[in-house]
Formats: C-alpha cells, structure tokens, sequence
C-alpha cells in the first residue's frame, strides 16, 4: 500500500520530468525445474540459463523503461530439484513479497504452485510448458502461457504443409507420453486443415545411450529400413518430443521425403535464426548478455516479463490483480519481434502469437498462412479457438 | 574529406543548377539492394540506381539541398551522397545501427537514433564530430525536432514512449507514454500537437507538446482487413497542417486524415507494406515507398488519388525529397 502510493507520487511527478528517489519495486520470481533432458544433437543440449536468460533481457528492458517510470524490476531464480515441492516453493517466493512468477515447470508441478498462491492473488507466467490440458480441462484464473500449446505449434506446421501441397503424412511416433500428445495435436490438425495420415508407425524407446562414439553406422542401416514400405506420402511428420528418433530421420529415409514435426521442418515460438520485424534488435541485445543465442523458452520468458513491465507502465501499480486485468482487457498489446500484436484469449489465458517454421539454420515460413481466415483474429486459426475450448475461468 | 571537398562540391551543384537539371529530384533507401534509387519528379522514372553501404534505411537531404545523407544500419554509419555527382563521397561517425535521423533547422546538427545501444548520437554535421548521447528508452526510432527547435524527439519502440529532450541541455524533461512499438514522430508545423505512430498497437497518438499528454488517438478501420496488419509506420503532413498522410504497412494503404478532427476520410490503396514518404516541395504530389512490392507510389495530393507506381530497388524503405 505504501509502496502504491510512493508510485502513484512518482508518476505525478514524471510529468515535470523530476523522479521521486525511492523506486517502486516489481519483484518476479522464477522457478524452474531441474532440466536434464537428454537430446540427440549436441546443438540442442540447452544451457544451464535457459530461460531464465530471456528473462534476464527483458528485466534490463523493463528497468531502462523503469527508469522514466521509477519502477524497478527484479528476478528472483529458484532451480527445484526433483524432491522440492513446487507448492512450498511458490509459497516461499509469494511470502517474500512477490506476487507475479514466470514457472518452467511440468504440467502437474504448474498446477500445484499455482493453486498453493492462488488465494494470495499470485499470477503465474507458463514459460515451458506447452500441454492443451492447461489452457483447457485444468486451466487456471491465475495462470498466464506465453508458451505456445502442442495445438498451436501443430496447426502452425500444418498450414504450412497444406500450403505446400504435401497433404500425404507418414506419422512416426514415439513411445512417450509427450509423443503421443503432440501426435494426437497433430493428427487433430490434419483433420482441420485437410491432410490426410496416410499411415502411423511408432518408433518404440528399447533404451540406450543417446550419444555413441560409432552410432552413425548403425542409425544409417536402421532408418531407412524403418521407414521402407510406406503407403504413398509427401512427408513424413514425427512426434518425438522425448528426443529418442526424430533426428535421425532427416536424409535416412527410404523413400526420399522431407520431414518435418520434431526434426527437419520444426515449429516454434522463437528461433535463434530469427531476424524479421525487428528481430535482429532483440538477438543482438541478448547475445551481447549472454553470449549465446536465444532459444524458444527464452524468448517465451523474455515475453512474459515484457508483458509485466508493460502492465506495470500502463497501471502504474505494482499490484498483480491490476496487471492481469490490464493483460486480459482490450488495451494491452505486446510488441515482441512477430510482425504483428501479440495478445491474450481472454478465455483461457493464452498468448496469441505467429508460429516459426524453422529447419535449424534458417526460419523458413511463418504461421499462420495466408488464406487461413478467422473472424477475430487470424492467430486463432492456430490452436484451440474460443468456441471450441473445455475451460472455464471463474 | 568531408570538409574539404564540400565546397568543390557546392560549387558542382551551383553549376548544375544552371543546367536544365532543375528537375526534382527524390532520393529512396532500398533496404534489401543496399541501394538508392534517384527519381525524377518531372518524368517520374529512376534516372539513378546509387550503391551504398549495408541496408540504407534512413534518408535525408541536408538542408543546403546538396548532400543526402543515408544510414546504413548494418555498416554502423551514415553515408553522404553529393547530389551532384551522385555518389557516396563521406560517412558521418554515427553510433551502432543507425536508422533514423533528423537534423536541426540550421543543418548544422543531426540526431540519430541507435538501435542497438538506446542512445541518440548527437553529430556536428560541420565538423562531423560526435558531440555526444543522450540515454533514451529500449530500441530508440523516430525522431522529431519541435519547430521551434527547442524540443527533440525520440521515441523508443521496446519502451513505448516519446522521449522530450532540451535540444540546450541535451536533457530527457519528459516521456509520454504512447502505445506498443512507436515508430515514428511528426509535429504540426505551428508547434501545436506531436503526432507518434505505434505500429503494433496501430494507433496514433496526438501529443500536446506544451503538456505532454495524449490528447487523442487516431485508430483505423478497414473493413475486410484484419487488425493485426493495421500497422502505422510513416506521417507526412500538409505545411498547413490541414491534411495529414499514415501510412498503414502491411495493410497496404495510405490513410488520409484531417489535421484538425483527427479522423480519417480515406484509405488510398498503394503497393504492399507502404512504409515512409515525402511530398515534393510544391506539395502536389506525395511519394510513399511500398516495401514489399519494390515500388513507390505517387499520390496527387489535391485529388487524393495515386497516380502512377514506380519500380525501384529492393525494400524501399525510406524517401527524401529536397524541400526549398
């Protein structure tokens, strides 16, 4: 309350152009889990920042912003080891003072930090995961994704590929869980977009290392056999978020067929190649933090804290009910290096936004597609659209 | 060099003067051909394709009419082209990643927003020496100067304000926040209101510059067209402040507003992504470049109408025109 009233005499004051000493302080808390996911290529082995670094950019943007405002921003990181529970974490962060956290956590993690802060009025940033079931059947009054969902990513693909004429998809699936929802997301957007899955195959996990010192050999003789005999296709989609095949199907298959989906043609909310609208800003402010390239969870932390600093600056409060009123109204649009505004689904409290279509070196396209029309906004061709959603907000 | 061959050149364009070469000449940025196309206004074609540096984006003539400066982002400088030979013949000591620049009524000092390091460099065009920064807002853009020259503009696209800086004391005395991703900035000529377009948000807000406030907004609508690719970049206005011209981008129009109930009366169609544009100095007609399309359409302005397409390089981007 104090606090709220030292801002509102800062911002009476900014107008002279004079700041009052004392900043408002914005404190957001960060909590991720202990990521030790396993990849087949070197090149996606993340770092132990990511994340957390895209966050990092956006709090120095805020605070140069702060600046004029006399608001000052501050992260506050907390790695969970696999024992912590995220609920007491959550806790501990909300007794601190700190009403607003960025999760990189599991569904099932999410779910239990935000309910233990839920009647303390902490809003959460899902930065990580990306399941429907959270925007859906177990979404949250107080849980903001600026992750993409399994939908919005494989209707993004899916337009592209239509576009394309490569109708015909070989589905390869693997054995995890999480394979098996981006697959069902994908077969869902076959359905929408009018691509057929001419025949699904599931590449069983027996195990193993994922890294070899004569693994090549191998993998070279195994692909091809893998994918020989298929019916008819153009492309061949894989479903593989567990890392265990996907990359090794690029250039091994039998037939000679692009593949997109978890290797090849992949879709994403960010790209280190990205340089469009603006983008290149962006990369080059981080990679002179961080001295690396921004992944798609940085991006996606990066975004949420913009969004803070941006309610911060409109409703002038540090409180968090007013910053997700702000977010959740009419007025609040993100400028985030996509081309065009970025905004809320007030239904669920998803994040509108263009899906990159990226091959690793290069952004190839960008979803949606020209010629995929909605009534309210285009980027709702992407994902689970208002009349079709399992969630109710209260 | 700069310096030393300023006055052989003035002395080649005097000369020119005297030929036929009185045509008007427009000079337009191409971002992707790292480029600039010179038109005649007379004949309306591309007399001129000039190489530059690393993506050309803002364009100005100087205030003599002799020199066009160009920034190259890419190249981290400005380029001079003399108009008389049509060549680049300097560079100015710009900061990192320049785009936009504005230059007092003088001519004697430019203002160039930096990108990458949220300053605006402040350069002595005479001596082409930097004289200093000022620390401004994430991702500094447009840039204005009051026309009493006593107020420079900056806006900040990441930060989303217009920063108010004392051209004396090369101060920040005040930010107005506009919204989301601001790009470009432009004052009525008698002073009374500041007009800064937010490309995202695609609005653009009217600023009393003697309060700093917003004191309207000027939003679009096309039927047909989605919001999303609504989005303001470049303003030009009527010397009587009567008429104002914004152009919407990836809507692919021209919107033309009147300067004094700030509503729109008519979307003009151009080329595709219409980004920046000047009038030629009779105010007859308005050049617009259209980024996508590789053109630049040209407007009648009395008859509201376009008129003719030319072809230029690749992404125009931006376009100066020498004002007497």
């Amino acid at each position: 309350m104090i606090r709220a009233l030292v801002g509102a005499i800062g911002f009476a004051l900014l107008t002279t152009g004079a700041l009052a000493d004392d900043p408002v302080e914005i404190g957001i808390g960060y909590l991720h889990g202990a990521r030790v996911k396993p990849t087949l290529s070197l090149i996606g082995v993340p770092a132990d920042n990511d994340g957390v670094a895209g966050a990092r950019l956006a709090i120095d943007d805020n605070n140069t912003t702060g600046k004029f405002l006399n608001q000052h921003f501050t992260i506050d990181e907390k790695r969970l080891k696999d024992e912590d529970d995220p609920a007491a974490a959550a806790v501990a962060l909300a007794e601190r003072g700190i009403g607003l956290i960025l999760t990189d956590l599991p569904a099932d993690a999410l779910l239990k930090a935000a309910d233990a802060v839920r009647e303390r009025g902490t809003v959460l940033f899902d930065v990580g995961a990306i399941d429907d079931r959270l925007r859906e059947e177990d979404c949250r009054g107080n849980v903001i994704h600026t992750a993409p969902t399994r939908s919005m990513l494989a209707d993004g693909l899916a337009q592209y590929l239509v576009w394309k004429q490569w109708k015909r998809w070989l589905l390869v699936v693997g054995s995890h869980p999480e394979d098996k929802l981006y697959a069902d997301a994908l077969r869902r957007s076959a359905k929408r977009f009018g691509a057929k899955i001419v025949e699904e195959r599931v590449f069983e996990d027996t195990g193993g290392a994922r890294r070899t010192d004569s693994g090549v050999t191998q993998i070279q003789r195994q692909m091809p056999v893998f994918t020989q005999q298929a019916s008819a296709y153009d492309v061949l989609v894989a479903a593989d978020e567990s890392e265990v095949f996907a990359s090794y199907l690029p250039y091994r298959t039998w037939d000679p067929r692009p593949v997109a989906g978890s290797a090849g043609l992949m879709p994403t909310s960010w790209d280190p190649a990205h340089d469009q609208w603006g983008a290149i800003q962006m990369q080059n402010r981080f990679i002179k933090l961080n001295s690396r390239r921004m992944t798609a969870i940085d991006a996606q932390a990066w975004t949420a804290v913009r969004m803070i600093g941006e309610a911060a600056a409109r409703v002038k409060s540090p409180a968090p009910k007013a910053m997700l009123d702000f977010l959740k109204g009419p007025d609040f649009s993100l400028a985030a290096f996509k081309g065009q505004r970025l905004t809320l689904r007030d239904w669920n409290l998803q994040l509108r936004q263009p899906i990159l279509l990226a091959d690793g070196r290069m952004v190839v396209s960008v979803s949606p597609q020209e010629g995929f029309l909605h009534q309210v906004s285009e980027l709702d061709t992407l994902g689970v659209d208002r009349p079709e959603t399992k969630c109710k907000l209260h | 060099m700069w310096r030393r061959h300023a006055p052989l050149a003035a002395l080649a364009v005097s000369i020119l003067a005297a030929s036929p070469a009185q045509a008007v000449m427009a000079y337009v940025s191409n971002e992707k051909s790292n480029t600039v196309s010179v038109i005649d206004t007379d004949t309306w074609t591309v007399t001129r394709t000039i190489k530059v540096g690393q993506r050309p984006r803002g364009i100005e003539f100087t205030r003599d009419g002799k020199f066009v400066m160009v920034a190259v982002g890419d190249d981290d400088t400005i380029q001079i082209i003399d108009t008389a030979s049509q060549k680049v013949v300097d560079t100015l000591p710009s900061g990192p990643d320049p785009e936009l620049f504005v230059q007092d009524a003088t001519g004697k000092i430019l203002y160039v927003a930096n990108e990458n390091d949220n300053t605006v460099t402040i350069i002595d065009l005479e001596k082409r020496v930097r004289l200093g920064d000022v620390q401004v807002g994430v991702e500094p853009e447009g840039m204005a100067i009051s026309p009493d020259g006593k107020i420079l503009i900056n806006t900040s696209e990441t930060t989303n304000m217009a920063h108010f800086i004392d051209t004396t004391t090369r101060q920040i005395v005040a930010n107005v926040l506009v919204d989301s991703r601001p790009r470009f900035a432009e004052f009525k000529r008698d002073g009374s209101e500041l007009w800064v377009s937010s490309e995202i948000a695609g609005t653009v807000s009217i600023i009393d510059p003697a309060q700093h406030t917003v004191t309207g907004k000027i939003t679009f609508d096309i039927p047909g067209m989605r919001r999303e690719a609504i989005q303001p970049v470049g303003i030009g206005m009527t010397r009587d402040g009567k008429t104002a011209f914004i152009a919407l981008g990836p809507a692919n129009r021209i919107a033309i507003v009147d300067g004094t109930s700030h509503q729109v009366t008519k979307y003009l169609l151009v080329g595709q992504r219409v980004w920046h544009m000047a009038f030629t100095p009779d105010e007859k007609y308005l050049l617009v470049t259209n980024g996508v399309s590789n053109d630049v359409s040209i407007i009648d302005v009395a008859a509201q109408k376009v008129i003719k397409t030319i072809q230029v390089g690749e992404l125009p981007w931006g376009i100066t025109i020498a004002q007497p």
